[in-house]
């Protein structure tokens, strides 16, 4: 239990350490107004704009008034749409969550078997091409494997459309090429966890045993090797989001990732705040999450802490 | 007793390892031959640019827009990849995005390097609450994801080069933090650390010329995975428009710009693709050779 405490009060840490970044970040981009109105405003309106923003009071006050409005939910209005963030958020989020759910499940469902074949069938040729499969997933960049993808499917077979997000079929390609790169990542460190268990002395003793062969796979080195990819599963989760931004601009995906690199383009930094500490949330609950499946699994970090 | 000076000694140490490389290199199989090959090749093309560019990669020419490669309908003579929607020729603009994209790596990847080597070996050989504060600074790195932290900073600083080689160069320390922290650790209490300890060395003494001989390897091997990374987040980020600001040519802008020509004349976005391709595969491939010759566990690193 003070495991879980503890890894949550790292948690709420990195957290904080973020909205303050964030905070940082966006006072040293400038005046939000000279950003909203280019063209300047008159005294008046500057004062009522100044008074809107909060950018009268002091920067103390300043840093308080932004703690409590995340608190409160006022994570800030747009400046190109002058509309509030979350409300633009909340109409891409479902893409986002399609896209990302679909590709970690695949990535999962097909990484982890083709992973503990290559491991346990090592010698087979079959896992030479798993492995290779996974090497090239790995290397190429997926955005590069979009462009390839997009030229094939959608170009010259016209079997898919290349951008957008009307129907489902609009999510096949870029649910493929991001679950492409992290399956690769999944075979690799399946593999390489596997292998490592495989070694190990318990594993041989049980083999000595006479234990059948499924069962010393199943039941001695895959539940051992578990602890690794879970845990390895869950760092990842903050490299794959980094992902998700570039498939989304290469598919023209309306989701979170597109969103934020238009906020990034177009310097509307409450955008691209919001969107900073969406993620930074996602991949901290990802991590704590992980973190207690990872102490339910084993015992010795339990105990450990 | 004979004193041994403890610089000769580390010289000694990398001798060995250098001929060692030498030697595994020439016994290396044909894939690893070739890509030492081709990296020595996109080297050299990187540093001749100039010269072997046959035309001003920034140049436009509207009667030569969006022409294709060689061996083409339409092919326009001297122009041998082709040009792109300002009629720029592709080849010099590949061997120009070539030779900033790998300016951008190497110098990114060292800037990664000396930070993440320097926390590890504080972080390792202090302990204590500073190795409690590094740690933690190298768990928020590596719990934020740091396409995001690069974009905000983007936006904010803009995409001078200078401002933009360091961006990169801090997303990929913590890698080194942690592996140089453990393997630190492990050599902290050896009996000939002690020993040199014992003879009056200082802490300076003891990691200059005793610890970053010893693991000097890990660190090599981790820097060529790192260019490797820090050539996807550079491509990524110019891909997305966020890198260095245009008509400056990298691999990555060439091929963004070139997304929105694929329908029509692909090969704008293809050429760019396909050099990011190789020189990703070619430093992969070095990098895991590089480690499985000098024999370095990476524990869980992937």
């Amino acid at each position: 239990m003070s495991f879980i405490l503890l890894r949550a009060a790292r948690a709420i840490l990195t957290m904080i350490f973020v909205v303050t970044a964030v905070f940082f970040a966006s006072r040293l981009s400038g005046n939000p107004i000279d950003i909203m109105f280019p063209e300047g405003l008159g005294p008046e309106e500057y004062a009522f704009w100044e008074n809107y923003f909060g950018l009268d009071q002091s920067f103390f006050q300043q840093y308080l008034a932004f703690f409590r409005g995340l608190t409160e939910g006022n994570f800030g209005v747009s400046l190109t749409e002058f509309r509030p963030v979350t409300e633009i958020y909340a109409e891409r989020l479902p893409n986002t969550i399609a896209l990302f759910g679909s590709a970690f499940l695949l990535a999962v469902a097909v990484g982890l078997p083709l992973g503990i074949y290559a491991a346990v069938r090592r010698d087979r040729p079959v896992s030479t091409v798993i492995m290779a499969v996974a090497f090239f997933g790995y290397a190429i960049p997926n955005y590069i494997l979009a462009i390839f993808m997009i030229l094939i499917f959608s170009f010259w077979l016209h079997l898919m459309p290349s951008s957008g997000n009307m129907t489902w079929v609009h999510f096949v390609m870029p649910t493929i090429t991001l679950a492409m790169a992290m399956m690769a990542w999944n075979i690799r460190f399946t593999r390489s966890a596997m292998l490592e268990i495989l070694n190990e002395d318990f594993v041989r003793t049980a083999r000595a045993k006479g234990l059948r062969e499924a069962l010393v796979v199943n039941k001695h080195a895959l539940r051992n090797a578990m602890i690794p990819i879970v845990s390895n599963l869950g760092l990842q989760v903050a490299g794959f989001v980094g992902w998700v931004v570039l498939v989304e601009a290469v598919f023209a995906l309306e989701g979170i990732g597109s969103l934020i690199v238009r906020g990034a383009l177009l310097r509307d930094f409450a955008v691209l705040q919001f969107g900073v500490i969406v993620w930074a949330v996602v991949v901290i609950v990802a991590n704590l999450i992980v973190d207690i499946i990872y102490a339910l699994l084993d015992p010795r970090v339990r105990i450990g802490s | 007793m004979t004193t041994v000076d403890p610089s000769a000694s580390m010289i000694l140490a990398q001798e060995r390892g250098g001929s060692k490389l030498w030697k595994a290199m020439k016994s290396a199989n044909w894939l690893i031959k070739l890509c030492f090959i081709i990296l020595i090749v996109l080297i050299v093309v990187a540093l001749l640019a100039p010269v072997l560019a046959s035309q001003d990669p920034n140049a436009q020419s509207l009667l030569a827009r969006l022409r294709p490669p060689i061996g083409f309908e339409r092919y326009r003579e001297g122009y041998i990849l082709g040009t792109d929607e300002l009629g720029r020729d592709l080849y010099s603009r590949l061997l120009y995005g070539l030779r900033f994209t790998l300016l951008i790596a190497v110098i990114g990847s060292i800037i990664s390097m000396l930070i993440g080597s320097t926390i590890g070996i504080v972080s390792g050989y202090m302990g204590g609450w500073v190795d409690n504060v590094l740690m933690a600074l190298v768990d928020i790195q590596i719990a934020f994801p740091f396409t995001l932290m690069a974009l905000l900073a983007v936006a904010i600083f803009g995409s001078d080069l200078t401002i933009f080689v360091i961006i990169i160069g801090l997303a990929d320390w913590d890698k080194y933090a942690r592996v140089v922290r453990g393997q630190v650790l492990a050599i902290r209490d050896a009996p000939f650390i002690d020993a040199v300890r014992v003879t009056g060395a200082g802490p300076y003494r003891i990691i200059r010329h005793h610890m970053l001989a010893n693991i000097a390897s890990p660190i090599i091997v981790l820097w060529t995975f790192g260019v490797s990374n820090v050539i996807l987040l550079e491509s990524s980020l110019s891909f997305l428009g966020l890198g260095v600001q245009p008509p400056t040519a990298t691999l990555g802008s060439m091929t963004g710009f070139g997304r929105d020509y694929l329908a029509s004349y692909p090969h704008i976005g293809l050429v760019p693709a396909i050099m990011i391709m190789i020189i990703a595969l070619v430093f992969l491939l070095l990098g895991d050779w590089l480690r499985d010759t000098l024999d370095v566990r990476l524990k869980r690193q992937s």
